[in-house]
């Protein structure tokens, strides 16, 4: 080695410093920037005695409510306060409905062009029969992005509020849990044999229709997610296991949510008037029709059911 | 049908004002699903059957599911076991 300086002189530069750290022999934060093991808390005796006497002392003075004017004022007081403002707030409100036009008069200001033109040119424009779903999916498509999403981040923070990463724990868990369940309950599991294949059926066809009938992606969901937690609660988690775990719910949510950024994307450049889209609008009423309402239908659905069912399952043993 | 419309309104009031001053959270619980769903009927006859669907799933079905075990969780609701039923009873059933 030729170094300039002798081994003893490099040991204490900071070169040779980093150098260690960055080899990892030595983390030079361990054990000066943690917190150090504290001794745990011993009272004195008298200090104690002490303690209870004030404590005895400060609430027999708070509790001793019948000889305490004050508290009994304060009581009065805010008994007819809440009263009060109550009845105003409710008086305040009535008093600015009835300055709201009626329902349904044509002069009313929500009775405008924007109205309007989605009920005159959506057909048109979307290829959707059912208005509100073309509305939804494709004039207001990024707001429905922006839900997917809300959903998506309101599991992640429910993953970290209720998650129980300890095995051990889980199993205690689990246990605790099983107490409250009836224990294969014959009448559920043959009914929930009967009912939760026709929920996930009516769920889906929710969905394709969505452009269609009423319905779309976040009700159809919804009512998927119901038919799989009737089905948790019948037969318990081990089953649904087999085909529904954590790592197929972050595959589903992730490639749904891609699919539709890339889908609406690709329509935020080329979706515009006067532009060719190249997605065919197909003929009105058709089940493949509408352009990309569908697919999105279809993608925001899977989202839905895959988060209620995500919530329950997190609520119930803090885990897929 | 303007009757009918009218008796779901107060049904309406009539649950809404009811949840609130229940003392049972399992009745109330029970109570607000009720709401749910006459409020899904109520979105049928304005006429936004996109909204009734909606209601009823969310409304009446996973959110009243969500408060049964979040209930369960902070131990609101006791589970009634057949073997410990007299020590279920000195705790007063299911409050």
């Amino acid at each position: 080695m030729s170094r300039l300086l002798s081994e003893e002189e490099y040991r204490k530069t900071k070169a040779f410093q980093i150098r260690r750290w960055y080899r990892g022999e030595k983390d030079p934060y361990l054990g000066t920037v943690e917190l150090k093991p504290q001794k745990p808390f011993a009272e004195d005796i008298n200090t104690m005695k002490q303690r209870i006497h004030d404590e005895a002392i400060l609430k027999r003075k708070i509790y001793d409510i019948e000889h305490n004017r004050k508290i009994q004022i304060f009581l009065k007081f805010y008994k007819f306060i809440s009263i009060l403002f109550v009845f105003t707030l409710i008086g305040i409100l009535l008093y600015m409905v009835s300055y709201l036009p009626p329902v349904g008069n044509a002069a009313n200001p929500d009775n405008n062009e924007v109205a309007t033109k989605y009920i005159e040119d959506a057909m048109k424009d979307t290829g959707a029969v059912n208005i509100v779903t073309g509305m939804i999916l494709d004039y207001r498509a990024f707001d429905t992005l922006g839900e997917s999403n809300v959903l998506f981040i309101a599991t992640c923070t429910v993953l970290i509020l209720l998650r129980v990463d300890n095995n051990s724990k889980k199993e205690k868990e689990e246990a605790n849990d099983r107490l409250y369940e009836p224990k294969n309950d014959i009448i559920l599991q043959k009914v929930a044999f009967f009912l939760v294949p026709m929920i996930i059926i009516f769920g889906i066809y929710v969905i394709l229709n969505g452009h269609l009938s009423p319905g779309g992606g976040f009700s159809g969901g919804a009512i998927i997610g119901s038919g799989l937690i009737l089905y948790v609660n019948a037969f318990g988690f081990r089953k649904i296991e087999r085909f529904f775990t954590q790592k197929t719910y972050k595959w589903i949510c992730f490639v749904a949510l891609l699919f539709y950024c890339l889908a609406k994307t690709y329509s935020f450049y080329c979706g515009a008037h006067h532009l060719e889209t190249g997605i065919p609008l197909g003929t009105p009423g058709a089940i493949l029709s509408s352009g990309l309402i569908l697919p999105l239908n279809i993608c925001v659905g899977m989202v839905v059911a895959c988060t209620m069912y995500a919530f329950y399952a997190m609520f119930r043993k803090g885990g897929f | 049908m303007q009757v009918f419309q009218m008796v779901l309104f107060l049904f309406l009031i009539v649950c809404a004002i009811s949840v609130s001053f229940s003392k049972n959270l399992l009745n109330s619980i029970i109570i607000f699903m009720s709401y749910s769903l006459i409020m899904s009927i109520i979105w049928i006859l304005l006429e936004s059957p996109d909204l009734a669907i909606t209601e009823a799933a969310v409304g009446a079905g996973i959110t009243s599911i969500l408060f049964f075990v979040t209930l369960k969780k902070i131990h609101a609701i006791v589970a009634i076991d057949e073997d410990k039923e007299d020590v279920m009873e000195k705790k007063g059933g299911t409050k």
